[in-house]
């Protein structure tokens, strides 16, 4: 009988599992193939010398990995604290207003992210929306606050804040009420409860939430290029770039290799550390 | 009242919420050292009031003093009171030890004394030393029940408040537990304020018992008294099955008086309480102060005791346990006379009687 509920088990998820292989670790290989070849040919049949990855090292590159992770890693902390209140709300205190904030913030996705983000852009440029106004009421213009790192990282938070706010909102909603009034009650202040209550009881949708918004912000471009005005170049930026406009698949591949193995390694490492049921008292 | 001075004053509390008063303005003094039992069915009150005496709600009017000093105006984390919760509301995230020693922590106690401290309290609660570094999830009901105790002693709280905490248990643990509690009242000499809707729970424990009713206290007094001297039928009843019969003028229906007892309740008029174990089997020749005939109408077996009930003259039906051996031959069907002393009687005299009183919920 299990034998049997196990093979249906199989069965049932060839399926998905057959479009996984196809959809997800194939491409992965077949940008691994390439990113051996020598650099612009467009087959996998030469011989393989790695020369893409040291194009990689030697031209800077690094510049704009770090830069990503740098900009991704600022913009998981701007969006865990200024989402922290907010889910905490969500979980915890706004009742009706949570399905409202919800459909509210749910809403933007359906609106393409470039779009979105042209809407900032023309909202913030000079003649756009706030400085165009300002100056025609006040005779006084000013500079758009566009093309710059601070404002990447603000197109970053804005688009990755769904992705944060309701993992963090369920991470929230699983702490005890009764926890938190018992440590109140057993002399705890506001920030005692939020350090020894909170923040761990609700750490599988901190985790969650933390490394979604990164990996996300790490492999992003639009925002670079729209907002940011190309002040940053991204490694996705970088990678598509190789693809399209260098013609040289290998460096492309290769610069994509680089990103998928630094986030690959980042996210491991975060799961492992972070034993989502010991946090939650479920293993014993 | 004892002559010791009271721990806690409470001060003509009210408690109204949106279109319903959930407290009547109830005073109760507390004894230092004093185990009070506040026992009430659900809707009482008894909730709202212990939630206004930790600090997790605010009165409507009213005050509640902890010896000189007023605290219904000090928020909870600032009261030297604590609770112990009816879900207990242990730390899943933390070790046993980690949970005791929390108030420790907070108040920042170096990490070694906090162990130590912890340690006794293990040993005060009959649990092994070697709980401290367990899981709060390997802990068994009754285990998880001692740590909670735990961590609110090592709070060292003036008063300690428990919240319904062995309702959730199995009948025999919780017998243990209750003994326990009261042991560890004994040892302590602490003052506990320990809520119940269970009044045999109660009276296994406390030193007195305040039964609650909408938003009121029916009556304030130690568990004998609440059993042999009901100031009501709200109380009466919640103490176990009870038989009423209206007394008007010193006479009541079903019942036949001896001469003294017809004598000693000349006049009065008001509500004769008896509980069925009060009650004996009488036979040929046997005499009571009061009697009572009538027709066993079923039989229900409680171990040691057999219950029966049986119906009346008049038609009412009236509650009678008796000892095993002393149980009706013909069981269903058969005639019986029941009778038991006036002294064993209680008369709950008309003004006190509840249905009186305005019903706190309207």
């Amino acid at each position: 009988m299990q034998r049997r509920e196990r093979n249906l088990g199989l069965l049932y998820s060839a399926p998905l599992t057959i479009f996984l292989f196809l959809a997800f670790l194939a491409p992965i290989c077949l940008v691994a193939a390439f990113s051996a070849m020598p650099e612009k040919v467009f087959s996998l049949t030469q011989m393989p010398d790695f020369s893409a990855y040291r194009t990689v090292l030697e031209q800077g590159y690094w510049k704009s990995v770090a830069w990503s992770l740098f900009m991704a890693f600022v913009a998981t902390l701007i969006l865990l604290v200024i989402c922290w209140p907010l889910a905490f709300g969500m979980a915890k205190v706004f009742k009706r207003f949570t399905l409202v904030l919800t459909i509210g913030v749910v809403m933007t996705l359906f609106v393409s992210e470039n779009i979105r983000l042209f809407g900032w852009v023309l909202t913030l440029m000079k003649g756009g929306l706030i400085e165009g106004y300002w100056r025609h009421w006040t005779g006084v213009g000013f500079d758009a606050p566009l093309y710059n790192g601070p404002i990447i990282v603000f197109g970053l938070v804005y688009v990755y804040l769904p992705f944060m706010l309701f993992p963090l909102a369920q991470g929230i909603a699983m702490v005890p009420d009764d926890a938190r009034q018992s440590a109140y009650d057993l002399g705890a202040t506001r920030w005692q409860i939020l350090k020894e209550i909170d923040l761990p009881l609700a750490m599988p949708g901190i985790m969650v939430g933390s490394l979604l918004t990164f990996v996300l912000a790490a492999g992003a471009m639009a925002e670079s290029k729209l907002l940011g005005g190309r002040a940053i170049i991204t490694i996705a930026d970088e990678v598509q770039t190789a693809f399209t406009y260098g013609q040289n698949w290998p460096l492309g591949s290769a610069l994509a290799m680089v990103l998928i193995a630094i986030i690959g390694t980042v996210a491991i490492w975060a799961i492992s550390k972070a034993d989502l049921d010991k946090m939650m008292g479920r293993k014993a | 009242m004892t002559a010791k001075t009271p721990i806690l004053r409470i001060n003509a509390l009210t408690k109204t919420f949106e279109n319903f008063t959930a407290l009547h303005g109830i005073d109760l003094n507390v004894d230092d050292g004093e185990f009070l039992a506040i026992v009430g069915p659900s809707g009482s009150g008894k909730t709202t009031l212990i939630r206004i005496l930790v600090g997790m709600d605010e009165p409507t009017d009213g005050s509640v003093w902890l010896r000189d000093k007023r605290i219904d105006v000090v928020p909870a984390n600032k009261r030297p009171t604590c609770m112990v919760f009816q879900s207990l509301a242990l730390f899943p995230h933390r070790t046993v030890g980690q949970n005791i020693e929390f108030p420790l922590k907070l108040r920042g106690v170096a990490p070694a004394k906090r162990k130590e401290r912890a340690l006794e309290l293990l040993d005060t609660l009959r649990l092994p030393r070697d709980y401290y570094s367990k899981r709060i999830q390997q802990c068994s009901g009754g285990e998880k029940q001692r740590v909670a105790l735990a961590r609110a002693l090592a709070f060292d709280p003036e008063i300690l408040f428990f919240d319904e905490p062995l309702s959730a248990l199995d009948y025999r643990l919780r017998k243990t537990l209750e003994k326990e509690l009261k042991d560890l009242h004994r040892r302590t000499g602490k003052t506990f304020i320990y809520i119940t809707h269970s009044l045999e729970e109660a009276m296994v424990m406390s030193d007195r018992i305040a039964i609650m009713k909408a938003g009121h206290f029916e009556q304030i007094a130690p568990a004998e008294e609440i059993y042999a001297r009901p100031k009501s039928r709200f109380v009466a009843e919640f103490m176990g099955e009870v038989n009423f019969f209206d007394l008007v003028n010193g006479t009541a229906s079903d019942v036949t008086m001896s001469d003294s007892a017809g004598a000693s309740l000349a006049g009065q008029t008001g509500t004769l309480t008896i509980r069925p174990e009060s009650l004996r089997r009488l036979g040929e020749g046997d005499s009571a102060d009061l009697s009572f005939e009538g027709v066993v109408e079923a039989e229900y077996l409680l171990g040691s005791r057999v219950q029966y009930r049986i119906t009346l003259a008049s038609g009412r039906e009236m509650g009678v346990e008796v000892l095993r051996e002393n149980a009706v031959p013909g069981g269903v069907g058969a005639s019986l006379t029941v009778g038991c002393d006036l002294k064993a009687a209680h008369l709950i005299a008309d003004a006190q009687s509840t249905e009186d009183t305005p019903n706190a919920a309207a």
